[in-house]
């Protein structure tokens, strides 16, 4: 696995530790979507995505939710 | 132009709102209720004759130069003790006043050097002045003894202390005590034998003097001296100026003869600093005009060349063919760049207008990204605007003071200054931080509580208040219910409710004892004004979102906000960060923090820029560095920013810089990030250009140029010259058609203009219709967000990856001096090496004692990712488990050691908790000889391009 492809992983699982915070996992999942659509770049994105599509297995579970349905 | 001095009342103003009528010498005047006798004729233009009086500090009532007579009154009183009161009619000059002026005056010349023509005071001399008033003509007496022959202090570097000059008026004294708030200076002994003495009869150098300088402000001689003036004489014009430093943003004026600054002196009427400065303000000026400033545009194929010195429109071209290359061969989002937090808001403002209309892409960030990024995120969520919610002056009204994170007596000093005068006052004061920084117990000063957390621990801390203030039932319910989102405070309650947040079960994760936790938090709730004021401390870390925004819900549930006295305050680092982030810098915000996507912003940039606009976020900072590592990434336009020193985890920082294909580096100095640059643009100080700098409290102040550029162009001239080389016209005439551009796009700026700036001095936005002198503060009858209300959320506490291991044992956390400011390019560059020379490693005595370390020592630090070199320090600074060092010298490598984890939800980097082992050492580290070497090579070949150029 690539350094930036860690990076990316550990950004988004990171992200999903703050959202999880939140009882209602719709609202947790909606949270870590709104905030990698609005602050991260399409290339990290698309990365992001390939990686779920390729392994995803170093994504927490509610990272992995969102990132699955990111566009 | 003139220097047109600023006129002294001789006593500080009155506050009160009640008006008193008196009579003086006949004329007819109202004063507030408390005013001096003084202060009140000097409004009507009768300056009673004065020495020991000055309007930054309290009277002393001790020359008796000031003397006048009351109708009905007996004896002389002085004119600087005696307030004005209702239907007094006072006599400021006659026959018998005129005597004893004459007769006090007699004395003070008696024992002074009467050297007048050859004085570094002459033509700015009160004592002079006053012996011309009061129509000193001879004097009588012949002393045998003396001060005429007392010896100068030269240490320091900025000021001389001359006791032969001195009148012993203590003006000086009072300064370090009242604005100050230091007390380094005493007057010693008694009767004939008083004199000034910094500490315990010390050299300047050695006491306690914090160099603010405004002890030489005060002295009424040539007593205290700025040895520039020494040097140079007196200055003939002066210009109003802001300071180029810190987020304090004070006002100066820039005293010079013809285009030198002769001296910096802090502006009586700058609404952030009051008259007041700090060393690095008042005196580290000198880096502007120093050797190493490079003046003439340079290029290089690769950085293993020499640089070449090309003209002006050589180098423009250059950089632009190099730039649409890339994007010819790797994308249109292959390149993007860096705004300045150092430069003007207008040069920000056009270089991310470059970079998003004529980049084509939103690839642009600034040094926020490693500072308070997570301010402006948490703030933004929780009240719906990225700023602090008051202006300084808010502080003097606070009965609670909570310092978290935050060192505001070395890293905003002025305000560090107020602060104090308020705790001195009686405020209270919790400070949480690791560390024992200063205003845990200084001078008149000391804490009711320090809660001294385990680095990295901040949310759990914010938790374990909360927990106290929902639990004791300590809730403002009125603010709250009226002022915020019911739901999410329901849901927070229970939240924080749960008992795993007490501050009991806490105890163990944050090192804080629970009693104090609790006895903190009831403080804070239950005292009637609340101010909290953190810093990077809180938000250099990887919940550093999180920990703003559960500040911002402690404020809220406490009623905290919305008044004077109260308030989340970030003290925000750079001059201009605040601004920099309000220009749309980051690669999501367009101008005032809108998002690119959000349909009617980007309609209206659109239309305004004449260019198709992205709607997609761009790179950050360190993104851009992955991207410059995987092939994406290849060419950077940096205004005024050193990543290559300033940026964690700093090797990976210089690989990706390494494999850019063009690094475009504008500045003033050819900095660490230069050494790693293809093109060098060079930049302009602010002492060169006109514009205006945004500080902490949303103060918009002006910049002005009081030199021509020493290359030629200011900033913005470069990024215009640029944008037009590339294809994207811009045609500006001054910077102040930039700020209508800004004013009519950004609705937080629509009312300023540089007019209005000019007629009233500053401006706090938001400034618009609703707010047309600008807004001191913020969410006073409801929040910016659409729906008017504070947005609580939930704060989990996450430890941080960053582990201690038996292998990495201790944590090292970040900071900075006084005297040095941020990457040290500027203050390396002056005298202020004098006071710190070198970055040096604090290590608590039993830390030190376990691996036999003695202050001095050599000492590896090595982290996870890299291993640097620094002498020890051994103090009770730092508790057991911590080490501490500033970044101000790039060959400490500071940033080689710290980690690439970073906050969250906007990647500002985990700067204040490294896991790092500490070993004695003979030697510097594999990295500090590399650098050197990389270091050397780069200054040759900047020589060798200027040998050739010349």
């Amino acid at each position: 696995m690539s350094n930036k492809i860690e990076t990316l992983i550990r950004m988004a699982n990171d992200i999903s530790d703050f959202f999880n915070a939140e009882p209602d996992k719709e609202i947790a999942a909606k949270g870590v979507i709104n905030h990698i659509t609005r602050s991260w770049d399409p290339r990290m994105r698309n990365d992001i995505i390939a990686y779920l599509h390729e392994d995803g297995s170093h994504l927490s579970d509610l990272a992995k939710n969102a990132v699955s349905r990111l566009s | 132009m003139s220097i047109n001095k600023e006129q002294d009342f001789g006593t500080p103003a009155s506050e009160s709102t009640k008006l008193v009528n008196l009579e003086i010498d006949g004329f007819k005047v109202s004063v507030p209720e408390g005013t001096s006798i003084m202060r009140a004729a000097a409004s009507i233009g009768i300056d009673i004759p004065k020495l020991c009086a000055t309007d930054s500090i309290e009277p002393f009532g001790s020359c008796r130069l000031c003397v006048v007579q009351i109708e009905g009154g007996r004896g002389m009183p002085a004119s600087c003790t005696t307030p004005a009161a209702e239907g007094l009619k006072v006599v400021t000059q006659n026959q018998k006043l005129a005597e004893v002026r004459r007769g006090v005056m007699e004395l003070y010349i008696s024992d002074h050097p009467l050297d007048c023509l050859t004085c570094s005071s002459n033509g700015d001399c009160e004592l002079q002045d006053m012996a011309g008033a009061v129509g000193l003509r001879e004097v009588r007496y012949n002393p045998v003894e003396t001060h005429l022959h007392a010896v100068k202090d030269e240490s320091n570097p900025y000021f001389s202390f001359d006791p032969s000059k001195c009148i012993v008026c203590s003006r000086c004294v009072r300064a370090c005590e009242e604005t100050q708030g230091t007390f380094a200076l005493t007057i010693d002994g008694r009767g004939f034998d008083s004199k000034v003495s910094p500490g315990q009869n010390e050299a300047f150098m050695d006491s306690e003097c914090v160099s603010c300088g405004a002890c030489v402000q005060a002295c009424p001689t040539a007593t205290l001296m700025e040895k520039s003036v020494i040097d140079h004489g007196q200055p003939e014009h002066a210009i109003i100026t802001t300071c180029a430093y810190c987020g304090v943003g004070c006002s100066f004026r820039a005293e010079m003869k013809g285009e030198q600054v002769i001296r910096m002196v802090p502006n009586k009427d700058g609404k952030a600093n009051h008259g007041h400065s700090c060393i690095k303000g008042r005196f580290a000026f000198g880096y502007a005009t120093h050797k190493d400033r490079i003046t003439k545009p340079m290029i290089r194929a690769s950085i293993k060349d020499a640089w070449q010195e090309v003209s002006w429109e050589e180098a423009i071209n250059h950089a632009a063919s190099e730039l649409k290359r890339i994007q010819a061969k790797y994308g249109k989002n292959a390149i993007g760049g860096i705004t300045s937090s150092r430069c003007t808001n207008e040069e920000a403002y056009l270089v991310q207008k470059l970079i998003r209309a004529g980049f084509g892409n939103n690839n642009v960030d600034t040094c926020a990204r490693v500072c308070h990024s997570p301010t402006g995120y948490g703030l933004k969520q929780t009240f719906g605007e990225s700023s602090g919610t008051q202006n300084f002056d808010s502080v003097m009204k606070a009965d609670v003071i909570v310092l978290m994170g935050v060192n505001p007596t070395d890293g905003h000093p002025v305000f560090g200054s107020m602060m104090k005068k308020r705790l001195r006052q009686g405020a209270k004061l919790i400070v949480i931080d690791p560390r024992n920084i200063d205003l845990v117990k200084t001078a008149h000063v000391q804490a009711d509580y320090h809660l001294k957390l385990r680095p990295g621990t901040n949310v759990a801390v914010v938790n374990a208040l909360a927990h106290v203030i929902i639990t004791e039932n300590l809730v403002d319910e009125e603010f709250v219910n009226a002022r915020c989102d019911i739901a999410s405070f329901n849901k927070w309650r229970t939240f924080v409710s749960d008992v795993r947040h007490s501050p009991e079960n806490t105890e163990t994760i944050t090192g804080v004892p629970a009693a104090e936790m609790r006895a903190a938090a009831r403080l804070y709730a239950t005292t009637k004004n609340g101010a909290f004021h953190y810093g990077l401390g809180v938000t250099e870390h990887s919940q550093g979102s999180t920990t703003v925004i559960g500040i911002a819900n402690l404020a809220m549930a406490t009623g905290n906000l919305g008044r004077d006295g109260v308030g989340v305050n970030p003290l925000r680092g750079q001059n201009n960060v605040q601004g920099s982030c309000d220009m749309g810098s980051f690669p999501h915000e367009l101008p005032g923090y809108r998002h690119v996507s959000d349909p009617e912003t980007h309609a209206l940039f659109e239309s305004a820029w004449q260019a198709p606009l992205s709607t997609e976020p761009g790179l950050r900072i360190p993104n851009m560095f992955d991207a410059a590592l995987d092939g994406s990434y290849l060419g950077m336009y940096i205004e005024g920013e050193d990543i290559a020193q300033s940026d964690p985890d700093i090797i990976h920082v210089h690989n990706a810089l390494r494999a850019m294909e063009c690094v475009i580096v504008q500045d003033i100095f050819l900095n660490e990030t230069a050494k790693f640059a293809h093109v060098f643009l060079p930049g302009a100080s602010f002492l060169e250009k006109d514009g205006t700098f945004t500080n902490a409290e949303r103060r918009i102040s002006p910049v002005r140029k009081v030199m021509r550029p020493l290359a030629g162009y200011a900033d913005w001239e470069v990024t215009q010259l640029l944008s037009n080389a590339l294809g994207y016209p811009m045609n500006y005439s001054h910077p102040s058609e930039i700020m209508d551009e800004i004013a009519r796009l950004t609705p937080s700026f629509n009312g300023v203009s540089y007019d209005k700036i000019t007629e009233l001095g500053s401006i706090q936005w938001p400034c618009n219709d609703e707010t047309p002198e600008g807004t001191p503060i913020m969410h006073k009858d409801e929040f910016l967000r659409d729906d008017g209300k504070g947005l609580f959320m939930l704060t989990e506490y996450v430890a941080t990856r960053e582990k201690v291991t038996q292998k990495f044992p201790l944590i090292l956390t970040t900071g900075r001096i006084l005297s040095q400011y941020n990457v040290g390019a500027q203050t390396r560059r002056t005298e202020n090496n004098a006071w710190h020379s070198e970055d040096i490693l604090e290590i608590h005595p039993h830390d030190a004692e376990d691996r036999g370390v003695n202050t001095n020592d050599w000492v590896g630090i090595k982290s996870r990712v890299g291993e640097t070199v620094l002498r020890a320090l051994v103090t009770d600074r730092v508790q057991p488990g911590v080490v501490y060092t500033t970044f101000h010298f790039p060959e400490s490598g500071a940033n080689v050691i710290t980690t690439d984890n970073s906050d969250w939800a906007t990647n500002c980097p985990e700067y204040k908790v490294t896991a790092v082992q500490i070993t004695k050492v003979l030697q510097p580290s594999e990295w500090q000889k590399e650098y050197q070497a990389f270091s050397e090579l780069q200054l040759d070949l900047l020589e060798q391009g200027i040998s050739n150029g010349s």
